[in-house]
């Protein structure tokens, strides 16, 4: 079992999942065991590896400035869980 | 069920028909729905439509592609315009795209009549299909078994001859380890080989799509209708596409296949699948194969590795669903942030959460190059080990799995079920081809060989799956539980 | 209105500390389509009008990078002296937020495509920039009930999600609320030129953020800086710069410490308040995008946009200065905006008279403008080719300055020719010495007061009496020919 110090209530918050007390003390239990394989990365000398974002070597692909059809505005609203008129409507925004 | 090359070139010479043939499919899909629940959403009404219309060009005599009236399932990540995507989610169980995916697009034009929609773990996380947020798949060849995951709705259906092609998804082994489950043929190609457009995403620079099918050549004949470049999508390669069923081979003289060292002393504890791989590995030499011992050195941290990038990604992958613009929404009069927590905290279940979690910490500020640039890095040395090892051999063949399909609720703790993964993962990461091929069995349960070859050499790799395939005849053995139509 | 806090705290500050400010301002691209998709990038659609699957962030869609908006930023960059990035990429920066729909926005954090540069103020005074980086406009949320604090749910209109912007942070080289204005209005002058946006401020085309802090004068070591956003104008900042820098000093004064934070800017009450409180400061969490691949633009394409850039506002401005003989001021003010020197380059030659044509622009065709209601030339639908005909008639004695005048109001209100207005209106100047001559003498016998005060030795009784003749005239007579037949008359 390796020591994780992870804040789940604080990661919980920026992830915006309202996590259990339950789920929380499992998934600290959980971690710990999954960072038993994690931390034997430290171990590796990574130095003088560049680090593998894609493993494609692609680069430089762009579209051309041409605009093509929108979504109708029923299509764009059809899935919304709610809506008002032609927007999209969610509760109350509190700063 | 035929095969799907088998129903197109009876189609082609008008034995049968693309309607009777979909008829057969849905019928036998309906039998062993109730016991396999390999489905999400049936579209029966949709596949006839379809059907009775390819007849109907067929018999203006027009071409109407290289699987025209074959059934295929789809895994239910692909978008579908019209037909609700679900993701195995329940935050999205309502959710009905205005667009299809570029695969279902190219399936359509290649005349391939889909079915249905086919359960997966949900969001693509997990290795046994009973993360779906809606109900757990079951194995065909037993019943008490998981199909593998999370394609695993794929495999089971395909494995149970309900259709003969299905499309799944592979992030960290999500197509081939179910293929091994099911007894089927499962293809990830490399990275960039097929567009991810109108996928849902789980780990955007791991995830692909590919084949699972009943055999070789139908990977070979749906790997080639759905791969090439995408404008659509930016990390699709501009490489040409052969016409793989040129590249299937019956023998394998020349071939060098590596076999990978720390492979097979990470197995050999378990005799069984020991001396099943042995035997695998005997099938090639007989075809004229050369073995040679490769080195994958870095593979044993490809859990580490994966377990930190692919979270991550997925971490903000998913945090569009958040209950404003589509899918099921969790309010109770807070303000829009509580909507939001709710929404996830009813939407997702417990190992989307806990990759959401471990995803979101590996990126926070103090963590992230320990952990994610880390892990990055660990991803490149993976990569020069595959180089190393491939300039030593053409392709490499080591174990897909390292048990036959368990029982359901046999891996409860969540890092055993990541274990699942352990030698899928490396090819994953470095993004090269590799696929899973029916290998024999271990008490009467499936096992399949994986066998991996260079990024873009999917012609290789699916020359020597063909040659094996057709020697060793495990690809021609029906599931015994579930009957086929 | 009494603002807090008050002139005397200002003057506090000017004199015990120096402000330290940094702008982040955020300039949408004025494509065709969207950064990342193809809806058409337009502003003021129909809500939720021009919005497709990738820009809803709807599940399996992905982004593309426009091509142009990459040109637009490179432009940018080379006419304001950056250094583009041989090797750049995207990167998520990961937040909820409802307007945002995937909650993160595709930005770029540690290699944005430009870095280095800087904006020059006309005190001279170089502003360097750090760096300009590529990436998405969010949506619109509207609060239903006005207040956002007030309302009971939010709308939300996706039109303007994923619109390119590109956000230009400055080094924190600004030292007061004018050289914040005077830098907005260099950069306005240098995007406007280049055509890359509208740059307009009050369509939120151009969006502007102040970094303020405050150091006791001469002090190397920098203050707590706060955030500053929510202003609308360019004055507006100045002002929310201003009283941010009051305010702070009014806390150091008092022994306070300034707390680092978010401040909104009240343009009504001309105070800045707290937005965000420091525990929930953000962790952008950035990565790279892994849906997009990095850019290594090719040196013959950048070679290509960078010799594709028009005459800049400096340099035209000094071209002016010398070519035209122009004061400094007349000069910055006619180049300030491309269309508007364009007008003016014009009209010079139209009237063979740069002199006259800055005279014009600067003074009657400016009021002219504003009482018909405009707030720039370009909405006029006078011509150069019009004015300079005008200036013509002014000069060759054709007509009177007053008559000009007239000329002008209505060229600028409706155009036309003003040849064709003078004559309709019966505007051309009386020349013929005998009508002039009866006028004058009827302007005499008048005004004999005026003409006895003038023998008396009153000389402004002589303007008087030339005042009269041009009253009779209705403005119309040729000033030179009236003064001559009075100093004749009256000897
Ligand atoms: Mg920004
Ligand atoms: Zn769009």
């Amino acid at each position: 079992m390796t020591d994780v110090p992870i804040d789940i209530a604080h990661v919980a918050k920026l992830a915006r999942i309202a996590l259990t007390h339950d789920e929380s003390a499992a998934f600290t239990a959980q971690f710990a065991k999954l960072f038993g394989y994690i931390e034997e990365l430290q171990a590796l000398d990574v130095t003088h590896v560049s680090a593998t974002a894609q493993v494609i070597p692609i680069m430089n692909v762009m579209r051309d400035d041409i605009i093509r059809d929108c979504l109708d505005r029923a299509a764009a609203l059809a899935n919304a869980p709610d809506t008002s008129g032609p927007y999209f409507k969610v509760p109350r925004i509190l700063e | 069920m035929l095969t799907g090359h088998e129903i197109r070139d009876r189609i082609a010479r008008r034995e049968t028909s693309a309607l009777e043939i979909t008829k057969r499919s849905i019928d036998a899909v309906a039998a062993s729905e109730p016991e396999l629940r390999a489905y999400l959403t049936l579209t029966p009404e949709y596949a006839l439509a379809r059907a009775a219309e390819i007849d109907a060009r067929l018999a203006r005599g027009e071409d109407c592609g290289p699987l025209a009236g074959v059934p295929v399932a789809i895994k239910d990540l692909f978008c579908t315009q019209g037909v609700r995507t679900t993701s195995g989610s329940k935050i999205l169980a309502n959710f009905v795209p205005p667009y299809s995916a570029t695969v279902v697009a190219k399936l359509e034009s290649a005349g391939a009549v889909m079915i249905g929609k086919t359960n997966m773990d949900e969001f693509a996380m997990g290795s046994s299909c009973e993360n779906s947020g809606f109900h757990p798949t079951r194995n065909p060849w037993d019943l008490s078994r998981v199909p593998g995951g999370s394609s695993g709705g794929s495999a089971s259906t395909v494995g149970a001859r309900g259709v003969p092609i299905a499309v799944g998804t592979d992030t960290g082994g999500s197509i081939r380890e179910p293929a091994s489950f099911c007894n089927i043929v499962g293809v990830k190609p490399t990275y960039g080989r097929v567009s991810r457009y109108g996928m849902i995403a789980f780990a955007s620079s791991l995830d692909q799509a590919g084949p699972m099918t009943a055999d070789v050549r139908d990977a070979a004949i749906v790997l080639e209708a759905i791969a090439g470049l995408d404008p659509m999508d930016s990390t699709s390669a501009d490489v040409p596409v052969p016409h793989y069923e040129d590249a299937l081979r019956d023998d394998l003289r020349g071939v060098k296949v590596g076999i990978v060292r720390e492979f097979e002393s990470s197995i050999s504890g378990d005799a069984a699948m020991s001396s099943l791989y042995k035997e695998a590995y005997a099938a090639l030499v007989r075809l004229g194969a050369e073995l040679v011992e490769v080195s994958l050195p870095h593979a044993k941290y490809g859990l580490a590795t994966y377990y930190l990038i692919a979270p991550a990604e997925c971490s903000s992958n998913l945090a569009r669903y958040d209950g404003a613009r589509y899918g099921v929404r969790v309010s109770d009069g807070g303000d829009v942030y509580q909507m939001f927590e709710r929404t996830r905290a009813a939407g997702f279940g417990p190992e989307v959460k806990r990759r959401i979690i471990l995803g979101t910490y590996a990126l926070c500020s103090g963590y992230y190059d320990a952990y994610y640039v880390r892990a990055q890095k660990v991803r490149t040395l993976m990569k020069q080990d595959f180089d190393t090892a491939f300039s030593a051999c053409d392709v490499i063949a080591c174990p897909a799995v390292s048990c036959p399909p368990f029982e359901l609720g046999a891996k409860s703790d969540p890092v055993a079920m990541y274990l699942m993964d352990y030698f899928t993962i490396p090819m994953s990461l470095a993004g090269i081809a590799a696929m899973s091929v029916p290998a024999g069995y271990v008490d009467g349960l499936p096992v399949g060989l994986q066998i991996a070859a260079p990024a873009f050499e999917e012609g290789r790799m699916l020359g020597v799956a063909h040659a094996y395939e057709q020697s060793t005849r495990f690809a021609w053995a029906r599931a015994p539980k579930v009957g086929a139509a | 209105m009494k603002t807090s806090p008050d002139v005397a705290t200002t003057e506090t500050a000017k004199h015990d500390y120096e402000p330290v400010i940094g702008l982040e301002v955020h300039v949408e691209l004025k494509t065709k389509s969207k950064m990342f998709c193809s809806c058409r990038n337009e502003f003021g659609a129909e809500p939720n009008t021009a919005v497709c699957p990738t820009c809803l962030g709807m599940p399996g869609s992905l982004p593309v990078i426009n091509r142009v908006a990459v040109e637009y930023l490179c432009k940018a960059g080379f006419a304001l002296g950056c250094d583009v990035a041989p090797y750049s990429k995207f990167d998520r920066k990961n937040y909820f937020y409802p307007d945002m729909p995937k909650n993160y926005q595709i930005s770029q954090y540690d290699m944005p495509l430009t870095t280095g540069g800087g904006v020059t103020l006309s005190s001279g005074k170089r502003i360097r920039l750090n760096r300009i980086h590529l990436e998405e406009d969010t949506g619109k949320n509207l609060h239903a009930g006005g207040a956002m604090a007030g309302s009971d749910y939010t709308l939300i209109d996706y039109n303007r999600a994923g619109v390119p912007l590109m956000e230009i942070v400055s080094e924190p080289d600004i030292s007061s609320s004018d050289e914040a204005e005077d830098y907005l209005a260099e950069l306005k002058a240098v995007l406007s030129y280049i055509g890359v946006s509208d740059v307009k401020m009050h369509e939120g085309s151009l969006r502007c953020d102040a970094n303020v802090s405050i150091r006791p004068r001469g002090a190397n070591e920098l203050g707590t800086k706060t955030e500053v956003k929510n202003m609308n104008s360019f004055r507006s900042v100045g002002r929310a710069i201003k009283h941010e820098i009051a305010r702070q000093a009014e806390r150091l004064a008092a022994g306070d410490r300034i707390v680092q934070e978010t401040r909104g800017w009240d343009e009504v009450k001309g105070t800045t308040y707290s937005m965000r409180s420091k525990e929930e400061a953000h962790d952008y969490r950035y990565f790279p995008e892994p849906d997009l691949v990095p850019l290594a633009l090719d040196a013959d394409v950048l070679a290509r946009w960078r010799s594709e850039l028009p005459e800049l506002p400096d340099a035209r401005r000094k071209r002016f200065a010398q070519q035209y003989g122009l004061s400094e001021y007349d000069a910055q003010v006619l180049t300030a905006e491309r269309s508007d020197a364009d007008f003016y380059e014009a009209t010079a030659a139209a009237c063979d008279d740069p002199k006259q044509a800055a005279n014009w622009l600067m003074g009657d065709v400016r009021r002219a403008l504003q009482s018909a209601g405009f707030t720039a030339l370009a909405q006029s639908p006078m011509t150069a080719a019009q004015l300079g005909e005008l200036i013509r008639l002014v000069k060759s004695g054709a007509i009177t300055g007053k008559a000009g005048k007239e000329v002008c109001d209505i060229l600028v209100a409706k155009g036309g020719d003003p040849n064709a207005i003078v004559a309709e209106r019966g505007l051309g100047a009386v020349t013929d010495s005998t009508e002039i001559a009866a006028m004058v003498d009827q302007a005499i016998t008048a005004n004999q007061k005026s003409v006895d005060a003038y023998k008396g030795g009153k000389a402004n009784a002589f303007d008087f009496i030339v005042g009269q003749v041009m009253k009779v005239s209705r403005g119309k007579a040729n000033v030179e020919i009236v003064r001559a037949l009075i100093k004749e008359r009256l000897g």
